[in-house]
């Protein structure tokens, strides 16, 4: 499944043809849909709805009689399923509908990436520059974009680490400016001090991990026992997260291999610099 | 699901942030009860972070569809997550209920009143509008 494909949109239905539920009913309904991880229409009057898409959809209801047919052509791309309204049983409905109608399961993907706040950003690609994992790129007018972000690493921060205006965003992260906090003079100041102290270890992280592998490349080139190189790396990495920060060691322990990294290094400052060079005229025009 | 009933006040988008712990859960609990007790329409997704990821569609209807009320979280977070999904919220009709910082009882008053206070950060609209690569110095060569 793709990060693209539709999810289910699950619509509680109270109008004309259903009875209505009450306020209970309904929450406890919307409650267990939204806990299995399926969005949910409340549709009805004096408010506006997102109208219909080429979403898959269950329309739950007390209905007057039978419950409906299923609807829509999946040629024309609409495809709709229809189910009694039971707050016990909705999420179970919904994965039903879900299976049948060949939507992604929700929750496969945590939705841990970066957020770009454009209000701030220069356009500087530390950002790119940093990130190992090509969750950054730049769109056809090279400006920074998060273009891959289910390559993120769940629960690292460390690319908002590295802007020096606090532009990137994690909203899910536990503390501001970094969950979308308003940004004060005293938080730029402490993120730029993150910086200083990341140069001091060799300009960012990664060139510390570079320094510190090609150290122990000889030693592990010559190290039969997997095992000791992996302890070692794993005690390279784990000081390295605690100097860096709120970096989960699991992260940097699902960093590639040291080799890989300088190569991916070396690949996003290329990438980097191409972003900021001038723009160039071809010849003739 | 048509737009319907556009006069009776903004339309109403309750993130579940389900997939985090960032949001207490007692005020999403109390502000989703208020919201069905209300019996307003309104869209609820489980996940306002990963709606944007997908792209959701949803999102630039509900963008596009007029005044709007959303309760999430931080305004500057919520508004570049509608921007990352094609979706970008206009700041005059647009108001964020932060439900990290409020209490249930003014997230909830706040959610479902008509009266709507645009509170969305001042600045670029859209990505569109940031620096090129001619405002940038390249750090890579620092």
């Amino acid at each position: 499944m793709a990060l693209s494909d539709r999810t289910l949109r699950v619509v509680v239905y109270e109008g004309p043809g259903a009875i209505p539920v009450d306020g209970a009913a309904r929450y406890a309904a919307v409650s267990a849909l939204l806990e299995r991880g399926f969005g949910v229409t409340r549709a009805g009057s004096g408010r506006p709805v997102a109208p219909a898409d080429a979403s898959p959809v269950l329309v739950l209801g007390r209905w007057d009689g039978a419950v409906p047919e299923p609807t829509g052509d999946p040629a024309d791309g609409i495809r709709t399923r229809w189910a009694a309204l039971d707050p016990a049983t909705a999420a179970d409905e919904a994965e039903r509908a879900r299976a049948e109608l060949g939507a992604p399961v929700p929750g496969a993907w945590k939705p841990w990436f970066p957020v770009i706040d454009y209000d701030r950003c220069t356009n500087c690609m530390q950002c790119l520059s940093f990130c190992l994992f090509g969750v950054y790129g730049v769109d056809s007018a090279r400006r920074i974009q998060v273009q891959n972000n289910d390559q993120c690493k769940t629960q690292c921060p460390a690319c908002s680490r590295v802007c020096p205006e606090a532009a990137i965003m994690f909203p899910k992260y536990k503390s501001g400016p970094i969950n979308g906090d308003v940004v004060s003079d005293s938080d730029l100041g402490r993120e730029k001090m993150k910086i200083d102290i990341s140069a001091l270890l060799g300009g960012d992280v990664y060139s510390m991990l570079r320094t510190r592998s090609e150290r122990a490349q000889s030693r592990f080139s010559k190290e039969r026992d997997s095992d000791k190189a992996l302890a070692e790396r794993q005690k390279c990495l784990t000081k390295l997260a605690a100097l860096a920060g709120d970096i989960p060691a699991e992260v940097l322990m699902s960093l590639p291999s040291p080799e890989e990294i300088s190569r991916k290094a070396a690949e996003a400052a290329a990438r980097a610099r191409a972003a900021l060079a001038p723009e160039t005229t071809a010849p003739g025009t | 699901m048509s737009p319907e009933g556009t006069t009776g006040g903004p339309a109403i988008v309750y993130c579940h942030c389900k997939y985090a712990q960032v949001l207490p859960a007692a005020t999403k609990e109390a502000v989703l009860r208020r919201l069905c007790d209300a019996g307003l329409p309104f869209e609820a997704v489980p996940d306002l972070c990963e709606a944007s990821a997908r792209r959701d569609p949803a999102l630039k209807r509900l963008a596009s569809a007029g005044p709007i009320k959303i309760a999430a979280c931080y305004p500057r977070a919520v508004k570049w997550l509608f921007a990352a999904a094609d979706a970008p919220l206009d700041p005059a009709t647009t108001e964020i209920v932060n439900l990290r910082v409020l209490g249930a009882e003014p997230a909830a008053a706040t959610l479902l009143s008509t009266a709507l206070e645009a509170n969305l950060p001042a600045g670029k609209v859209t990505a569109s509008d940031a620096p090129g690569a001619a405002a940038a110095t390249n750090p890579a060569e620092s």
